[in-house]
């Protein structure tokens, strides 16, 4: 494991490179207020970040990653277009007896920019790659965009689409939701006896309405489980698509293909896939070996719920290490931390400490 | 020496002597009923450490009890990687509590872990904030919830009374320990069909990172065959 001074003297060259290519430096606090950071992420970054209780300010969060800070800071009133990169420490709580870091540098690189969006997709990529180029890693990519026109061109209720679309980052609830609404799973058994009550229209519980959820809420959400029940399933043709994009795994030029012929029957992914099409146009121009790129359409679905475009990850030859480097794009988060405003954006992340790991003794 | 790590107190306490006194070992509080000092008659070299049972966990963590009877709701808890840090030598069958979900009786729509994850998502759009289940219990539910796939929600701290939680507008749903259910039902809460995370009982724990030289070996050895547990467990 490389020692701190390593990893920031590799840190120090990564920054001086993000410079170069044109980006403003930036800091953020360690300490962030961790309401942002839990509204956002959810419980699950309980159990990722370090939580500590400040006398005045309340829960705060030892900083589990730059992007949240750095959007706040842009959307707070930053010129456009914008490039910046950030240095510093962050913070991952390990819940298993591991050899994985819990405090680590972050090298990152974002970009707001509306004017072209593809172009700065592949700007990050290429700029990375460039970067790691002597590291010899395994890219892989993919789009989450592309999962989400999927699923909103489906035809079913809005509701299913939406369920679908939360759970886009959970891949497991996810196929269990996709078999339900595709008839393919039967629904919970309580929900049976539920909706036969309903339809007899006996009372459904006597007992005393308490807490926060009101009657009118739960009357909503019945009559949606009513209309979900009196909906036809999902075209199994039309499951049997979803799952056949999802499993997509191959080299860019067949993915491309692949996702071209698809959208004869999916019209709804054929926006995305002409960004994904002028995307590895640009790459390709940037020098970027295209043909060797590896496109996974379910990248990035297990990480952090904020990419919903193009996802990328730069690998190692250990398998249980972390990715060296990863990043996508966000357009969201803007719209969320922008209270009411939003750009595209897209950036990525590289762990110094990894990479002096993989160049200790090589001639960087 | 070996060091036995027990709740001192209450029920909890009675019932572990009474399941090692009907293994031939007879452990016994000693001086005043305010004094936290134990003796044991009927085993060599076994030390008795009388502590609070939230407390048990951690001692054992840190080795500083060979062996600890505690809840295995708590160890589960407080523990990461639980497994990795003690060995369940013997369940003790008695301490019995399910780890359960629980939401408001008048929620007709919800039953399931399924329904509590499309309930919260309607939630957070209505309220502007994710649906609060109150618990003291954050791993094992946390873990719990992500397995199952719910999304939306957020824990919030509850050490006591968190029955009442709902009703005083500070969670929407609650995560707690019951053996008979008659405090949810008097605070109009049902127990969601799926929403059982952990059935706990008091369990024989060891302590893998404690100092097993120095004599404690041939103690665990004689008690595996009175307790009747597996001394490779650990």
């Amino acid at each position: 494991m490389a020692l701190k001074g390593a990893a920031r003297a590799e840190a120090d060259r990564l920054m001086a490179a993000f410079r170069a290519a044109g980006a403003v430096a930036v800091e953020a606090d360690i300490l962030q207020p961790a309401e942002v950071l839990l509204d956002l992420y959810g419980e699950d970054i309980r159990g990722r970040a370090y939580v500590t209780a400040d006398p005045i300010r309340g829960e705060m969060m030892l900083r589990p990653d730059f992007t949240v800070p750095v959007v706040q800071m842009h959307m707070a009133g930053g010129a456009e277009p914008a490039r910046y990169c950030y240095l510093g420490e962050v913070f991952r709580k390990q819940e298993h007896l591991t050899d994985r870091k819990s405090e680590y540098f972050q090298v990152g690189y974002e970009v707001f920019d509306r004017a072209n969006p593809v172009q700065a997709d592949a700007e990050v990529f290429a700029l990375f790659a460039r970067l790691l180029a002597p590291l010899n890693l395994r890219a892989a990519t993919g789009d989450i965009g592309i999962l989400m026109e999927a699923v909103r061109g489906l035809k079913t209720l809005e509701t299913r689409k939406a369920a679908l679309l939360r759970h886009i980052w959970r891949p497991r609830r996810f196929t269990q939701l996709l078999d339900r609404f595709g008839g393919r799973s039967p629904a919970p058994e309580p929900r049976a006896r539920l909706l036969a009550a309903l339809a007899s229209g006996e009372t459904l519980t006597d007992a005393p309405l308490i807490g926060l959820r009101s009657g009118a809420e739960i009357d909503a959400r019945l009559a949606a489980l009513q209309e979900d029940a009196a909906a036809p399933p999902i075209a199994a043709e039309e499951v049997a698509r979803l799952n056949d994009l999802l499993n997509l795994s191959a080299k860019s030029p067949a993915a491309l293909t692949h996702l071209r012929d698809m959208t004869r029957d999916m019209p709804a992914i054929a926006a995305a896939t002409d960004r994904m099409e002028a995307r590895l146009e640009a790459l390709s121009a940037m020098g970027v070996p295209v043909d060797d790129l590896d496109f996974e359409a379910s990248h990035g679905r297990t990480t952090l719920e904020y990419y919903d475009g193009f996802v990328f990850s730069f690998h190692g030859p250990d398998p249980d290490l972390p990715p060296i480097a990863s990043g996508g794009r966000y357009d969201a988060l803007t719209e969320v931390l922008g209270q009411g405003r939003s750009i595209p954006a897209v950036g990525g992340v590289i762990r110094p400490g990894l990479v002096a790991d993989l160049t200790e003794g090589a001639p960087c | 020496m070996l060091k036995l790590g027990i709740p001192s107190k209450g029920r909890l306490m009675e019932q572990t002597f009474d399941w090692f006194g009907a293994r031939g070992i007879t452990l016994r509080r000693t001086g005043s009923d305010r004094e936290y000092a134990g003796a044991v008659e009927g085993a060599e070299g076994l030390e008795l450490v009388l502590l609070s049972a939230g407390e048990i966990p951690r001692e054992l963590a840190a080795g500083r009890v060979h062996l600890g009877v505690t809840g295995s709701d708590l160890v589960r808890d407080k523990l990461a990687d639980w497994d990795r840090q003690v060995a369940e030598l013997a369940p003790m069958g008695f301490g019995h509590a399910d780890l359960i979900i629980a939401v408001p009786a008048s929620w007709p729509d919800v039953d399931t872990l399924d329904d509590l994850d499309a309930a919260a998502a309607a939630f957070r759009r209505t309220h502007g904030h994710r649906l609060r289940i109150a618990t003291k219990y954050h791993r094992l539910v946390r873990n719990f919830l992500t397995e199952n796939g719910v999304a939306d929600y957020q824990l919030v701290d509850s050490q006591g009374a968190t029955e009442g939680t709902v009703k005083n507008l500070t969670a929407e749903a609650i995560a707690d320990i019951t053996s008979t259910g008659e405090t949810l039902r008097a605070n109009h809460l049902k127990i969601l069909t799926d929403g059982l995370i952990h059935q706990s009982q008091a369990t024989l724990y060891a302590a893998r990172s404690a100092d097993w030289r120095n004599g404690a070996r041939p103690v665990l050895m004689n008690l595996s065959q009175r307790l009747g547990f597996d001394p490779n467990a650990l």
